[in-house]
């Protein structure tokens, strides 16, 4: 019974609603633009991951090669997609 | 809510559309019934998760919104005409122009695409159903229920009229205050569930369910192009995920993401847009160049000319397409260095899009070319396609982009790349795989005549629009002053729209005349004397493809077996396993529909009553313990006799 229970999966579910809330907060707290940021940041860094290991079994294939050049490639197009968008609507904005 | 607000009343029109659609929704109901067909409907079709079905359904779908858009189309020509037309009001063009772009680009090309790979991949590289059978159903009802919820928005509600960009503030509903954008955002986001399904389900199945032998760089040039098509898929439809949710929040819950005051930005739409847009142009693009590389070389009798330098290319181009997005909107307020950046790198698309070219040429070279209507249309692709890509380079350089912007030579451009990339390629790819589907040919002489009117019509439709776009003309204007000297170049470019819409009617003809009199194959499996996996299996192909796992030698596998270098079915008979067929598909996206509907109107309540059942769904999905079924290699045995013609 303890094996078919899916401890992983509720943990991952609620701690996921949980990081939600924790982002959530920023609207209500009374503090500094930079901890605002900080809390969004780190937050979504935990739940990227969380969804990730979790949800995805990210790891647990054998073939890396496959594994690695999908992460190369997602990085790739986030961080051209953030980047641009702030260079192109805010650093070269007139 | 009034009655008058919930239909769309006033224009004859529209009416003879509402009278059209039930009656044609009844003589369906009455046709089913009189013929007995129910049953062969939902055993057949509705719970079917057979790939070759579900690909059949998608271009069944693709070629009524084909006509659906085409229409729309001929309506804005009919408008255009003639100066100070009266046809259609401003408003009515406005619906038409955002339907029509938005139904070509994701009802038609979209599921036209789909439908191809749907049919063609599993069988080009020896699988027997792709690796999620159950998901590709899933994938594809849910872009029926879009397709249909978008359809319907033009006699309940009104259509989204603020282009099919649908850019903010316009399509805010400060400024657009009807429902039409509401189906906008909603529709397009069911559809898209699906095609990011459809993204991961053809990923998987390509890398994971290869026959034996055949390694990356032994895979044909379409199965190369729709992996890299739906990788890009994977990485660019969750952006419109998140815009059209964005919007959603936006005009049903009064949010200010895109908005111009409370620290809205609405650029950040047409940012965002575009991000999605620019890779969606080569989610279109790439799988017409695979269809095109098959084509080609197939009807030239050589193998492709430089192979490794299209996957490379192919491969630069999925990461180029992420690259490019700001030159839709050059003239939109950001400055001189990003707009210098990304001039640049559209630019640096045009290399490897012109290796493919010369890539193409070359297999021509000294190829003992056969003129069938598939060839007909890879070879009118080419020059048609080099003028709009190099148009597409005059759009490129941003400083000369303050001229072009927004008038009718970007129609022109656009248009000229996605008829004969896209449509052409998807034709050529119906024509060539049509018998491999249905076991018999169309008409190749009627085919070319369609050929003939749809390539010439095309020109005669879109070539004056570079010029009135340079004299001065903006696209979506709805009417134009007889001074502006724009009439005659308009009255051509109608004339020409009229051509297109009689070589369509002339390809629907080739089709019915075909299905009703075209000798039949019986037993000729490989009718065009092709080269890849795909034709050596029975036509028509039974449900599990392949009776024996095939084994690959190289790119040209069926190819080297006719010159007798090897043989690609070796092993003996043996039990498969098949996925067994289920309603639950079919009924989710009808849950997703009137989800969506209920949506539209904000109904709240009844939403989230349709909401229920999509999770009993996914929960009855995830508890059921469904193994599918064995065909033994007794029934095999028997089943591939009765194929080969050796036992009644």
């Amino acid at each position: 019974m303890a094996k078919l229970f899916p401890k992983e999966h509720i943990i991952g579910f609620l701690s996921s609603i949980a990081l939600t809330i924790a982002a959530l907060m920023v609207l209500y707290l009374d503090v500094s633009f930079a901890v605002k940021m900080t809390i969004l940041l780190v937050t979504a860094g935990l739940q990227a991951s969380l969804q990730l290991i979790l949800f995805m079994h990210i790891g647990e294939s054998k073939e890396k090669g496959t594994l690695y050049t999908n992460i190369i490639y997602a990085l790739f197009v986030a961080v051209v997609t953030i980047f641009g968008s702030l260079f192109v609507l805010v650093w070269d904005w007139y | 809510m009034k009655w008058d607000e919930f239909f769309v009343l006033g224009d004859p029109m529209i009416y003879g559309a509402m009278v059209s659609i039930v009656a044609a929704s009844m003589a369906i109901v009455v046709g089913l019934t009189y013929f007995k067909k129910w049953r062969w409907l939902r055993d057949e079709w509705l719970t079917t998760v057979d790939h070759k079905r579900i690909g059949i359904m998608y271009i069944i779908c693709a070629l009524l919104m084909l006509f659906r858009g085409g229409v729309d189309g001929l309506l804005m020509r009919g408008q255009l005409a003639m100066p100070e037309n009266g046809f259609l009001d401003a408003q009515h063009y406005n619906e038409i122009f955002t339907t029509h772009g938005v139904i070509m680009i994701l009802f038609m090309a979209m599921p036209f695409i789909i439908g191809l790979m749907n049919i063609v991949i599993p069988l080009q590289i020896g699988a027997r159903d792709v690796a999620f059978p159950y998901l590709n159903a899933v994938s594809f009802w849910l872009f029926f229920a879009g397709a249909m919820l978008f359809n319907i928005s033009f006699v309940i509600g009104g259509s989204p009229d603020a282009g099919w960009s649908a850019y903010f503030p316009l399509a805010s509903t400060e400024f657009s205050p009807s429902v039409g954008n509401n189906y906008y955002a909603i529709a397009i986001q069911i559809a898209g569930i699906g095609t990011l399904m459809t993204g991961i389900n053809f990923i998987v199945t390509i890398l994971k369910m290869r026959a034996p032998g055949m390694t990356l760089l032994k895979m044909p040039m379409f199965t190369w192009s729709i992996l890299i098509t739906n990788v890009i898929i994977v990485f660019a439809f969750p952006v419109l995920t998140v815009a059209l949710a964005l919007m959603t929040l936006d005009r049903l819950f009064g949010t200010h993401f895109f908005s111009m005051t409370d620290g809205g930005m609405d650029m950040l739409w047409a940012n965002l847009f575009w991000v999605w847009g620019h890779p969606e142009v080569y989610i279109v693009i790439l799988p017409a160049f695979g269809i095109f590389s098959e084509v080609i070389s197939t009807f030239s009798k050589k193998n492709l000319f430089g192979y490794k330098s299209m996957v490379a290319s192919m491969v630069a181009i999925s990461a180029l397409s992420f690259l490019v997005w700001v030159h839709h909107f050059y003239t939109m307020g950001q400055g001189a260095l990003s707009n210098s950046f990304f001039s640049i790198t559209t630019m640096l698309i045009a290399v490897p899009t012109g290796v493919k070219i010369f890539n193409w040429l070359l297999t021509m070279y000294k190829g003992k070319i056969q003129f069938t209507t598939p060839m007909m249309y890879a070879l009118g692709f080419i020059p048609i396609f080099t003028f709009g890509g190099i148009t597409g380079v005059m759009l490129a350089m941003a400083s000369a982009d303050y001229q072009y912007h927004n008038t009718m030579f970007l129609v022109a451009h656009f248009h000229y790349v996605l008829i004969p990339g896209t449509v052409f390629g998807v034709l050529a790819g119906f024509y060539y795989w049509w018998p491999k589907i249905f076991g018999f040919m169309l008409d190749d002489k009627q085919g070319k005549r369609a050929f003939w009117w749809i390539a010439i019509s095309f020109n005669v439709t879109f070539l004056p629009l570079f010029a009135l776009g340079l004299k001065g003309m903006t696209r979506r204007t709805y009417t134009y002053s007889e001074e502006s000297g724009f009439g005659p170049l308009n009255l051509l470019a109608s004339i020409g729209s009229v051509g297109l819409a009689i070589g369509f009617i002339l390809l629907v003809y080739n089709i019915y005349w075909s299905f009703r009199y075209a000798p039949r194959l019986n037993g000729n499996n490989d009718p065009w004397d092709a080269r890849t996996l795909e034709w050596a299996t029975h036509t028509p192909v039974p449900a599990y493809n392949f009776a024996i796992t095939p084994e690959v030698s190289s790119v040209d596998t069926l190819w080297d077996e006719k010159l007798g270098k090897h043989k690609i079915f070796k092993g003996k008979l043996e039990e498969i396993h098949m996925p067994n067929t289920s309603f639950m598909p079919f009924w989710m996206a009808i849950a997703f529909f009137f989800w969506g509907f209920f949506m539209v109107f904000s109904w709240w309540i009844p939403a989230i009553i349709a909401v229920i059942p999509i999770v009993y769904f996914l929960f009855a999905r995830s508890f059921s313990n469904d193994h599918g079924f064995h065909i033994s290699a007794k029934e095999l045995e028997e089943e591939e006799k009765k194929l080969r013609g050796e036992t009644k």
